[in-house]
C-alpha cells in the first residue's frame, strides 16, 4: 500500500481496479470523504467507474485504456490522472437529494426490538422516523441501501438464524444500521416495517429509488395508506 | 427467426459481456464466465461481437432451430447432435431449417457456449441482454422458450440447403480451453497476512476440491480450512469476480461473474484475470491449486493473452469472407 494522497491508502485490488482506503470502520465522517471523492472522481476522470462503500472507493477501469506505447500497464499515468482529477476546483457542491420513503411499522420483529430497546413501540416508531439517514453504500442486492443514522438506542443485533426469505419492501435493522430490502431476499435483519416503494426497477433508466449519498427520511403510515400506495406505485417485483 | 427449446439443459442461460455502470447501484455486471470462448463462438458466425451467446452449464439444450442457422460451439468440450450426426465445436456449422440440435454431456471443462449468427435476441435489460440469476435478472432458459435471432445478413461461406454443414478449418481449443489443469495464479489478498503461518502456506500449496454448491456467483472450494491468526472485524468494501474470500468455514470461496459487489468476508486473493476463466471451466469434483503471481505477471499475461485473442479474432473474420 502506498499513498496516493494525505491519508487515503491505495490497494490494487486486481488489474482493472484498485481500492482508495478511507479508514476501517463504519463512521459518518470517513464515509462522508469517501462520497466526496467519489463526486470528485466522478466529475473530472472519464472512464473509471466509483464505487463507494462505508469506507473505501472502488475505482474500476479498462486496462487496455491505460497502456502505454510499449504497451506495458500506466499505472503512473492512472496514478497522476486520479491525483489532477483530485485536486480540481470541485464544481458547485450539489445538496444531498432527500427521499421521504412511507414506512407501515407491522414487522414481525418489531416487539422485540422494542424489548432490546426498552421502550415502547410507539417510541421505536417515533425514534426510526425522527432521523435524517444517509445511504452509505447499495449492495447486498440491486437497491438494497445500508443506512447510516440510527439512533443508537435501536441498535440490534442480527438474528442468529437468518430467514430464508424477507419479503420486498421490509425495512429492518441490523446492527448499528437500517436498510430496505429492495426484492425478496434471504436475510439477517430485525423486520420493523414495510414500504410499498419500489426500490429497483430493472426496466426504469434509473433502476434505483436511492443512489449512493443520498438523504433517506421515513415517514409512519398506516396499512389503509400502504395498500392505496401499493395499489399506486404496482406489487413489487 | 427464432429458436425453441425443447430440453433445458441443466443450466443454460443468455450472456454477453455483461452489464457495466451499475456496481455504485448494487448491481454487478454479470456476463459469461469465460469471455474469451463467448467472442470466439461470436467470431465464428461472423457476428460484430458484443451479441449475447447461450452458456450451458455441464449439461446441454436440447434445440429446434426454425429457420436456417449458422452456428457455432466453444467452450468446454460437449457431446453435439443433429438428427443422429456429431456437430462439429470450435468451427461455423449450418443448420437448415428444422433442425433439432441434442447437446449432451461435457466431456470436458463446465460450460460450453452456443453462438448464432445474429445473436440471440433478448429484451435489453440496462444496456446489457446477460441474466444476472444472482440479482434476478433474466432467467435460465425453460422448455418452451422461444428465443429470437436478431436479424443479419445470410453468411457468404455456406450455401444455404437440407444439410448440415461444417467448415473444413476449425480453432484449437487450445489454449482457450484449459486441459492441463496447471496452477491458477492469485495475487496476495489485502488480508493474507491475517492468515496464520500454515494457512498462507497451505493458500499456495493445498489441492482444493471445486463443490457442487458452486454457481455463477462463486465457485466453493473445499479443503484442509484455512484460519486467520486473529479472527478480524471487518465491514464490507469492494468485491469482484476473481475474488477469493474466506468465510468462518475456512473454506474460500473465488467469486465468478456473478459476484456481489461488496462483501464483508476477508479477502485472501485475487485471481489474475487470464485465469478466470480457467477457473470457471473447472466443475465439481475438480481440483484446484494456486501459484503466487505478480501484478506485473499478471498484466503481462493479460496483454498477451489479449493480443492473441485480437489477431485469433481478425484473422476468423478474415477466413470467412474468403471462404
Amino acid at each position: 500500500m502506498t499513498p496516493l494522497l494525505a491519508d487515503v491508502q491505495v490497494e490494487t485490488l486486481a488489474e482493472d481496479a484498485w481500492l482508495l482506503r478511507f479508514g476501517e470502520t463504519i463512521d459518518d465522517a470517513v464515509n462522508d470523504r469517501v462520497h466526496a471523492a467519489a463526486a470528485k472522481l466522478r466529475a473530472n476522470l472519464e472512464n473509471v467507474e466509483c464505487v463507494p462503500a462505508y469506507a473505501s472507493l472502488l475505482l474500476r477501469f479498462d486496462v487496455a485504456q491505460w497502456l502505454d506505447d510499449d504497451g506495458r500497464f500506466g499505472g503512473e499515468r492512472l496514478r497522476a490522472a486520479i491525483a489532477a482529477a483530485w485536486s480540481e476546483r470541485s464544481s458547485a457542491e450539489k445538496a444531498p437529494r432527500e427521499v421521504s420513503i412511507p414506512v407501515c411499522y407491522d414487522g414481525v420483529d418489531l416487539p422485540e426490538v422494542a424489548t432490546h430497546a426498552r421502550l415502547s413501540i410507539e417510541e421505536v416508531i417515533a425514534r426510526h422516523t425522527a432521523a435524517r439517514y444517509r445511504v452509505a453504500m447499495l449492495g447486498f442486492a440491486p437497491g438494497f441501501p445500508y443506512l447510516l443514522g440510527l439512533d443508537p438506542i435501536l441498535a440490534m443485533p442480527r438474528r442468529s438464524n437468518p430467514r430464508t426469505s424477507v419479503p420486498a419492501g421490509s425495512v429492518a435493522i441490523g446492527g448499528q444500521q437500517t436498510g430496505i430490502y429492495p426484492q425478496s431476499l434471504p436475510g439477517g435483519w430485525q423486520l420493523i416495517g414495510r414500504t410499498p416503494m419500489r426500490l429497483f426497477d430493472f426496466a426504469a433508466t434509473s433502476p434505483s429509488l436511492l443512489g449512493p449519498s443520498d438523504h433517506v427520511r421515513f415517514r409512519a403510515i398506516d396499512q389503509g395508506e400502504y395498500q392505496r400506495l401499493a395499489d399506486d406505485v404496482g406489487s413489487h417485483p | 427467426m427464432s429458436v425453441e427449446v425443447i430440453k433445458p439443459g441443466l443450466l443454460t442461460s443468455l450472456q454477453d459481456a455483461g452489464r457495466t455502470g451499475y456496481a455504485p447501484l448494487g448491481l454487478g455486471r454479470a456476463g459469461a464466465v469465460d469471455e474469451p470462448a463467448r467472442r470466439l463462438a461470436n467470431a465464428l458466425v461472423g457476428n460484430a461481437g458484443h451479441e449475447a451467446a447461450l452458456e450451458i452449464t455441464l449439461a446441454g439444450p436440447t434445440l429446434r432451430f426454425q429457420h436456417d442457422t449458422v452456428v457455432a460451439l466453444t467452450g468446454g468440450l460437449i457431446e453435439a447432435r443433429v438428427e443422429g450426426q456429431p456437430l462439429p465445436a470450435w468451427t461455423s456449422c449450418f443448420l437448415p431449417a428444422g433442425s433439432v440440435l441434442r447437446l449432451g454431456g461435457m466431456r470436458h471443462g463446465c460450460r460450453s457456449y452456443l453462438a448464432v449468427r445474429g445473436g440471440f435476441d433478448s429484451a435489453l435489460v440496462l444496456g446489457s441482454r446477460s441474466s444476472d440469476l444472482h440479482a434476478g435478472i433474466g432467467r435460465a432458459v425453460q422448455t418452451g422458450d422461444i428465443i429470437a435471432i436478431g436479424e443479419h445478413a445470410s453468411a457468404d461461406w455456406f450455401r444455404s440447403g437440407r444439410t448440415m454443414q461444417a467448415l473444413r478449418w476449425g480453432l484449437d481449443p487450445q489454449p482457450w480451453l484449459d486441459y492441463a489443469r496447471a496452477p491458477l495464479a492469485l495475487l496476495r489478498g489485502h488480508h493474507w497476512e491475517a492468515l496464520d503461518d500454515a494457512s498462507q502456506h497451505a493458500l499456495f500449496t493445498q489441492r482444493f476440491m471445486v463443490s457442487k454448491d458452486s454457481n455463477r456467483t462463486g465457485d466453493r472450494l473445499e479443503g484442509a480450512p484455512l484460519r486467520l491468526r486473529l479472527p478480524l472485524e471487518l465491514i464490507s468494501e469492494a468485491t469482484l469476480p476473481g475474488t477469493l474470500q474466506l468465510p468462518p468455514s475456512g473454506q474460500p470461496i473465488a467469486l465468478l461473474a456473478e459476484a456481489p459487489v461488496t462483501g464483508g468476508y476477508p479477502r485472501i486473493g485475487q485471481l489474475a484475470m487470464v485465469d478466470l476463466p480457467r477457473l470457471a471451466q473447472r466443475r465439481p469434483g475438480d481440483t484446484v491449486s494456486f501459484r503466487e503471481t505478480t501484478l506485473d505477471e499478471a498484466l503481462q499475461r493479460l496483454a498477451e493473452r489479449e493480443a492473441s485473442l485480437q489477431r485469433l479474432l481478425q484473422r476468423i473474420g478474415q477466413r470467412l469472407e474468403s471462404a
